[in-house]
């Protein structure tokens, strides 16, 4: 469902002492990229949080993008290694939701990459726009039978555990 | 409670206001964004006037949080922070938007850059709403500062520390000070003897009463935090006790082991099993090296303990690990030269008068293996031809893509010492000639009347396939000279190539124990690479000379000067700010699962095994905030950047996202987890 017309909300969630740095950078050096990158600044990529991802899907937003410092460049030593394990497990989790995979990305970028963080936005951007919009939140709402579903669930667990009890 | 937000567009100048319609973002945030009372634009808000304006509004319009729409915070953060302070604001109630380096400085359109302004401001409100007031804390700075590396840079930077009256551990990895410098024979440009300048230094420093000197010692372990590390330093067994040693020289001279000299000689020359590197080392006392001492290796020997006129040598000596409290970090680690083996083509280890540049450097050293004669392998004759190489390793998109930064100027060197000490041609064979510095490009101008010749062009191979009966027993240089335009083989008998100033091998690991990091080439990376050269991320941890890029000697001393300038600002100011951005744990509610505690890179979370839960030293923690992330409870927050503050800047940022009907909003909740205590 690609739209020409489409222009995709997106959240940047990018380190502190890299990749936000490295965005300073292409603004310094006046590179030009499409303006639907948001970008929220976090101290490491290990500070990202799966729920980050998820509040901002569900609030909207078409794509994800994390940033971090290149393996073995982080300026908390190695704990941008967590947020690729973490990143991983978040994946998974995304394509049992349905969410497609290329939404939510991962980009290694050091301060000193600014067109290189560029390039990687324009690339995401366009990718983005090739799937179309998310419409997470909206897809919420033919949510009855998922409902049920939910609550069955819920339910038969309860069930499970006055047995046990 | 209602916040009082008070939101200013900055044009600076046209730099913002050229793609932002900064007027319009200032009318939509005061007219749409809940809880802001105050909304302004103003042509340049980092001047005195605009912090002025801010500072009137939070005192005359009761604002409890400011946002500031203007360029990085990396670059007036601090500025607005002072502002707010300055009208009796906590400086963390303030949040600074980007909107010049991530909007308009990246943007061509202007409707698209005020739609993305507008996005950012609404974040950073929704997100400021959140913020809570912080103190930050002040850690005495310990006089006292840790050199690593005793290189020229690092003697020059102890030495500028010292004789300002702060004492100084310099510690070196081999067993004496002096670095690479003290291998060379003459410096460029002015030629005077490397050895003379040097060992002045080397003895000051050696002497000097406030200098701990700790050399064949390498630095084992660092903790704490600027102002206060606790360095564990192992200093190696020399098997010779240093205050009873004098330095006569006796065991070195009546030791029956001589051995290869493949570090300070750089193969070409021998030493004892018990040796000190050169002859002016400091300090003076010899080591044993283990692994060639016929004591150590067959059990008995033990010549040098008979000589040794004061009973200094102790078989039985242990590495001992000496801990240090310092309050700064200076790290001048130095190079290495690259294995030029690894360019098969120019025939190096194969072709027996194929030279690196160190070891030819030792061949012209008037104290060197030859006694400064340059002469061939076997040791007599005089070559009659030489060509240099430059670049090997360097510029080169299968090794190094740096350039050296000396090897031009140091070829020149090569070519004068060659010119002034034998009759032979001198072949230059370059890529570019860099030569700009001061008196350099003279330089190369005097060795253009000397006689040198250069030819332009990237060597393709060095053999000794002759070809034709000149070349009979020469080393042929196979290169495409670029200026002549055609392919041209020149015999000569020896061949000098200038091996590219690399990395040291463990430079990653050692910037790893100080928490600084390395570019992916592994020089250690700078605060700024213009604005702040010496300084790294970390508070307190300063790199200088090469091993943050390849540099010559006055640079690398500059570079030492600058370091220890630095460090000395830090003594004098006495105190040292630390961001209060750290994390905490809500002990009340910490189920004690742990796994927090094996994701601190800084050791800061710690188990209290009574209590059974996790607490954070804060003094400890750097706020990188993954075990924020990581808690499963939910129960650890991290000051500045709460999951409260960014779940709101998330929200802002996607306030035009959000679906126009639906159940968006409930599942909006949904999404979000169990509040917590942020």
């Amino acid at each position: 469902m690609s739209n020409e017309n489409f222009e995709p909300k997106i959240v940047g969630f990018m380190c502190n002492w890299c990749s936000y740095r490295a965005a300073d950078l292409a603004g310094s050096a006046r590179i030009k990229y499409p303006p639907n990158v948001r970008i929220i600044r976090v101290m490491c990529s290990g500070r990202m949080d799966p729920a980050f991802v998820t509040k901002a899907l569900s609030l909207g937003a078409d794509g994800v993008m994390l940033a971090g410092c290149h393996p073995g460049e982080c300026h908390y030593i190695d704990q941008n290694y967590k947020a690729m394990r973490r990143y991983h497990l978040l994946k998974h989790m995304l394509a049992a939701l349905g969410v497609e995979d290329e939404r939510v990305r991962l980009f290694w970028r050091s301060a000193a990459e600014g067109e290189q963080l560029a390039e990687a936005i324009t690339e995401f951007v366009a990718d983005i726009k090739k799937l179309g919009p998310l419409h997470w939140p909206d897809n919420w709402e033919e949510s009855d039978e998922r409902l049920e579903a939910l609550e069955a669930i819920v339910k038969e667990h309860e069930e499970v555990m006055e047995v046990n009890s | 409670m209602a916040e009082r937000v008070g939101v200013y567009i900055c044009h600076c100048g046209s730099n913002i206001a050229g793609t932002v319609d900064v007027e319009e973002v200032a009318r939509w945030a005061g007219e749409n964004i809940k809880d802001v009372v105050v909304s302004k634009d103003y042509k340049f808000m980092c001047s005195s006037l605009g912090q002025a304006m801010i500072e009137e509004d939070i005192k005359k319009e009761k604002l409890t949080r400011v946002v500031v729409g203007a360029c990085s915070p990396h670059l007036h953060e601090k500025t607005f922070r002072t502002a707010c302070k300055n009208a009796g604001l906590n400086p963390y109630l303030f949040d600074m938007t980007n909107l010049r380096e991530h909007v308009s400085w990246v943007c061509n359109d202007k409707e698209a850059g005020t739609a993305k302004a507008k996005a950012l401001i609404a974040g950073s409100a929704e997100r400021v709403k959140y913020q809570q007031p912080l103190e930050p804390s002040y850690v005495d700075v310990h006089p006292a500062t840790l050199v690593v590396g005793g290189g020229i840079t690092g003697l020059q930077a102890a030495l500028e520390l010292a004789d300002a009256g702060h004492p100084v551990y310099l510690v070196e990895r081999s067993p004496s000070v002096g670095g690479h410098m003290a291998q060379f024979d003459k410096t460029f440009p002015t030629l005077d003897c490397s050895a003379c300048i040097l060992t002045p230094k080397m003895s000051e420093a050696g002497q000097h009463e406030n200098i701990t000197m700790l050399t064949y010692s390498e630095l084992e372990e660092v903790s704490g935090s600027v102002g206060k590390f606790k360095v564990k330093i192992r200093k190696k067994a020399r098997y010779v006790v240093e205050k009873d040693c004098t330095g006569c020289g006796i065991c070195m001279e009546k030791c029956p082991r001589k051995i290869v000299d493949e570090d300070f000689e750089a193969g070409l020359g021998y030493r004892k099993a018990i040796y000190t590197p050169f002859p002016q080392a400091v300090p003076r006392t010899p080591v044993i090296d283990v692994e060639n001492c016929t004591y150590f290796q067959r059990g008995k020997c033990k010549v040098c303990s008979k000589v040794c006129p004061t009973n200094a040598i102790d078989y039985e000596q242990q590495d001992e690990i000496i801990e240090i409290d310092v309050g700064n970090i200076i790290l001048a680690t130095g190079w290495k030269l690259f294995d030029c083996k690894k360019v098969p083509q120019y025939g190096y280890g194969r072709l027996a008068n194929v030279y690196t540049n160190m070891e030819f450097e030792r061949l012209c050293n008037a104290a060197g293996p030859t006694g400064g004669k340059i002469v061939m392998r076997d040791g007599k004759t005089e070559p009659k031809s030489v060509a240099i190489i430059h670049c090997v390793g360097s510029r080169d998109v299968n090794h190094n893509a740096h350039c050296s930064a000396v090897c031009c100027m140091a070829a020149l060197k090569f070519g004068h010492l060659i010119l002034e000490k034998t009759n032979a041609e001198v072949y230059s064979f370059y890529i570019d000639m860099r030569t700009n510095q001061k008196q350099y490009e003279e330089f190369y101008q005097r060795l253009l009347e000397e006689g040198m010749h250069f030819v332009r062009g990237k060597v393709a191979e060095v053999t000794d396939a002759a070809r034709n009966p000149d070349e009979q027993g020469k080393l042929i240089v196979q290169c495409e000279d670029t200026l002549l335009g055609k392919q041209r083989r020149i015999p000569v008998d020896m061949v000098v190539l200038m091996g590219a100033i690399e990395p040291q091998a463990d430079a990653k690991e050692l910037g790893l124990k100080c928490g600084i990091s390395c570019s992916m080439a592994g020089w250690y990376t700078e605060r700024h690479p213009k604005l702040d050269p010496v300084a790294t991320m970390t508070e307190g941890v300063f790199v200088a000379g090469t091993c943050q890029g390849a540099k010559d000697i006055p640079a690398c001393v500059a570079q030492g000067a600058a370091a220890a300038a630095r460090v000395q600002g830090m003594i004098t100011k006495g105190k040292v700010m630390i961001e209060p951005i750290v994390a905490s744990i809500n002990e009340e509610a910490c189920s004690g699962c742990r796994i927090c505690n094996n994701l601190c890179p800084y050791n800061a979370i710690e188990f209290d095994p009574v209590k059974e839960t996790s607490h954070v030293i804060s003094s400890m923690c750097k706020g990188c905030g993954t075990c924020v992330a990581a808690c499963p409870a939910g129960v650890i927050t991290g000051a500045h950047f709460n999951n409260q503050q960014i779940f709101a800047q998330i929200d802002g940022v996607l306030w035009d996202a959000k679906p126009a009907g639906g159940n968006g909003g409930a599942a909006a909740k949904a999404a979000e987890p169990e509040p917590v205590a942020s």
